[in-house]
Formats: structure tokens, sequence, C-alpha cells
């Protein structure tokens, strides 16, 4: 990450213009031999930028958090049971939730490259295909929670999920105290997308968003 | 292939360092290299197991040195120079030169769209039981294969226990080199944490990965 950064923000201009020109080029080349149209490359990068993201796990995890019976379905098979939700349509095969509980945490990882839910997460942050991550959570998961400011009791068991297969993951977190009797929809407000990864938890009742 | 994109377990990378209000994109180049993998992708120039590889055999200072759709776009580059859709010549040039290969699914315009936002399926039919059921001790296998693999370092030649048992799916080992899908059972195989790392290891530490059968002997 701290590389991905500077490389963004410091040292190399001159090098992000290059890729920049060699990026239009390749673009250029594709469109000319006419293996793209250029306006479907658009509309994928606008599905991604408006429909897609973590408001679709946070709708999943209030539902879970409300409906017993959809939780239960849901630790089952994620997929089938998000399958269900007609207003969360784009889940993937072989989606896999983990439920967190007083005595284990669920962290997930891909130590191999940067494999991650998009369709209920969206695009992953920086942070989660960076070296620092991918090479510290299988090994020093408390570690890297200090990173984001997270501490979790020491007797608690960390559980940590490395995708190393075309399976997903999906962290349930606890539901929040004091949200005895909220709706779904201000329940979904409180689910982080850090707190989806394992990385964080959801925002308390109260607490600025 | 044990290549400098196997990171778990390595030291010395440093802090993870979130950004608040992260951008979905950092410039825009950056959704240009996802839409243009995305969309070739689904024009069947290749699949996920072969862009993974390509982006595996970058040289370990070019990979450590690129950020993340750097890496994605010298791998797709280098993949369809390889494999024929485009030449380097034209890459020099910025423009086509050379008539089109064909793509196995056709142009990819915008009528494959939605195609390419759902997630695509890699169970497959069964072609032989499984060799293992949930709760048997299993070994990851000492293994180092030269081309691709799934099978991280830090796990290889330690026992953990069969969790979850995902059906069959394609093989990434044999599908990334072309060389067919080759289904495997796929299960999630837990191990402790100490045994991996040691004495120094977190106590509270549990690990596992998604291991496909020919990964795993029994233990």
């Amino acid at each position: 990450m701290s590389h991905d950064h500077d490389h963004h923000h410091d040292h190399d201009h001159s090098e992000l213009s290059e890729t920049e020109l060699r990026v239009r080029a390749l673009e250029t080349i594709l469109t000319e031999k006419g293996y793209v149209e250029p306006a479907a490359l658009d509309a994928i990068i606008q599905a991604y930028e408006t429909k897609i993201g973590p408001h679709n796990g946070a709708r999943v995890v209030a539902k879970a958090w409300t409906d017993p019976a959809f939780k239960k379905a849901l630790l089952e098979d994620g997929s089938k049971a998000i399958g269900t939700l007609g207003h969360v349509s784009r889940v993937g095969d072989h989606l896999v939730v983990v439920e967190n509980t007083p005595d284990r945490h669920n962290m997930v990882v891909c130590t191999l490259c940067s494999c991650y839910p998009w369709e209920m997460l969206g695009l992953p942050p920086v942070w989660y295909k960076a070296a620092p991550y991918r090479s510290r959570a299988v090994k020093d998961p408390r570690g890297v929670l200090a990173d984001f400011g997270v501490t979790l009791p020491k007797d608690i068991e960390i559980r940590v999920w490395d995708s190393t297969a075309e399976t997903r993951f999906l962290v349930l977190p606890m539901r929040p105290a004091g949200t005895e009797g909220w709706s779904e929809e201000q329940l979904a407000e409180l689910v982080t997308r850090d707190s989806m990864i394992g990385t964080g938890f959801p925002r308390t009742p109260g607490a600025p968003s | 292939m044990n290549g400098v994109h196997d990171m778990g377990g390595m030291d010395g990378f440093g802090k993870v360092e979130p950004e608040p209000n992260e951008p979905m994109f950092h410039e825009e180049w950056e959704s240009r290299v996802l839409a243009m993998v995305r969309a070739m992708g689904a024009a069947g120039a290749f699949n996920i197991d072969t862009s993974r590889y390509y982006r595996e055999t970058l040289p370990p200072h070019v990979y450590l040195a690129s950020s993340y759709y750097k890496k994605w776009f010298l791998g797709l580059e280098e993949m369809l120079i390889e494999k024929g859709y485009l030449t380097r010549e034209e890459v020099e040039a910025g423009h086509a030169m050379q008539p089109a290969k064909a793509l196995k699914h056709g142009k990819f315009d915008l009528a494959n769209v939605e195609r390419v936002m759902v997630r695509g399926k890699f169970a497959r039919p069964a072609s032989a039981p499984a060799k293992f059921k949930i709760g048997d001790r299993v070994r990851a296998k000492n293994i180092h294969p030269k081309t691709h693999t799934r099978l991280p370092r830090y796990v290889r030649g330690h026992v953990g226990i069969v969790e979850l048992n995902h059906g069959c799916h394609v093989f990434p080992d044999t599908a990334a080199m072309e060389l067919g899908e080759h289904p495997q059972w796929l299960y999630t195989i837990v191990f402790e944490g100490r045994d991996l790392w040691g004495e120094d290891g977190d106590p509270t530490l549990k690990v596992s990965i998604d291991a496909f059968e020919p990964y795993l002997d029994p233990a």
C-alpha cells in the first residue's frame, strides 16, 4: 500500500503519463481490430461505478440480522440465499458467508492475487490488493487489525480465509448492541465494507458515519 | 510457480495503510484497463487463470514496483501478444497493422455488458467420487510446479482438516496453461496457525485455503 500510495501521488508522474499513453494505445488497437467497442467498455466502468458496491453486501447482512430463517439459509448456502433476494441479483456461484461470534472473528484475504466478492462489496480497495495485507493477514492478523485500529479480545479465535479458488467469502459481522427494533434499512446503514472483510466492525448507533 | 505473487507469510512489506474515502479508481486509465481485461476475457481471448498466470510471470521487480492495475495492464498486453491477438509492432505503433484474429465469443459490444457483470460459473460435474470427507486430516503436498498453481507455499507440507466440500471446480493449474478444465474436487482446508508459523505464532489463529484434490494427500 505504501508503495502504491507513493506511486500515485508523489514521485512517479512521468511513468504514470507513459502508462496512460500505453493504455490508450492498447484500447485503440483493440478497437481498430474490432475486438471491443469503446461504448461497451464505458458501460462496464459505469456499472462498477454506479451499481456495484458494498451496499449490496450491507443489505444481505441487515436481512440476516433481522430474519433468522434467512440467516440460517445464508450460512448454509450463501449464493442460493442471496439469489432469493430480487434486489441483489448479481451474486455469483459459491459465495460462502462466515459468521462472527463472541468467540470467533473471521477475516478474508487473497494471498495469491486479490480475489474478492465484487458482487457484494464492489471493487476491492488498494490495501486489500497490496503486499502488506496479502503477506501479513495469514500470519499476523492481529497486527493487521491494529493497522486498522481494531483490537480483539486476546482469547477470541481468529479465522483467516485465504481465497485461493473461485469461492468467495463474506463476513457476517455481529449486530451492534442498541439496535433492537431497527428496520433492515436502518441496520444496513451501519454495515461497513471493512466489517464484511473482517478488518473492521459495523458502526454503532449514534456514532458519526 | 514460486513467484513473488505468492506472498502469504512474507515479512517486510510494512503496514497496511487504509485510505479514507478511497476513490474507486485513482486514475482514469485504471478503469480502462479493468474494462479491457473484462471485455477481452468475456470475448474468449483468455480465461481468468491464464490472466492470473501472466501477471505472476511479470519479473519480480516489475511485479513489486507496479500498482495493481499496472500489473493487469502489463499482463494483458503480453498475453494478447503471445496469443496472437496483436503484435509487438502494433503496440509500438499504437495502431492496428495486421488482420484481427477471431475471438471465441466474437466482438465485445454493448450487448455483452450484462453478461460480464455476473460472475462466471466454475462448478463442473464430477467424474469421480470425492477422495476426502469433511473432518479428514490431509497434508498439502510439497509441490513446486514451474507453472500456475493455487496452492500457496505457506501451507505446503502441513497437515490440516477438511472443513467444507465445494464440489468439483475448474482446475486452475491446467486451465491457466490452456490444457483443459480437468474439474477437481475443491475443499476448504483449515490449518492451525502454530502448525504454519511455529511456536511464536498466534495460538488463537486458524487459517484456511481452498485446495483442489490434487494438492492433497491423506494424513
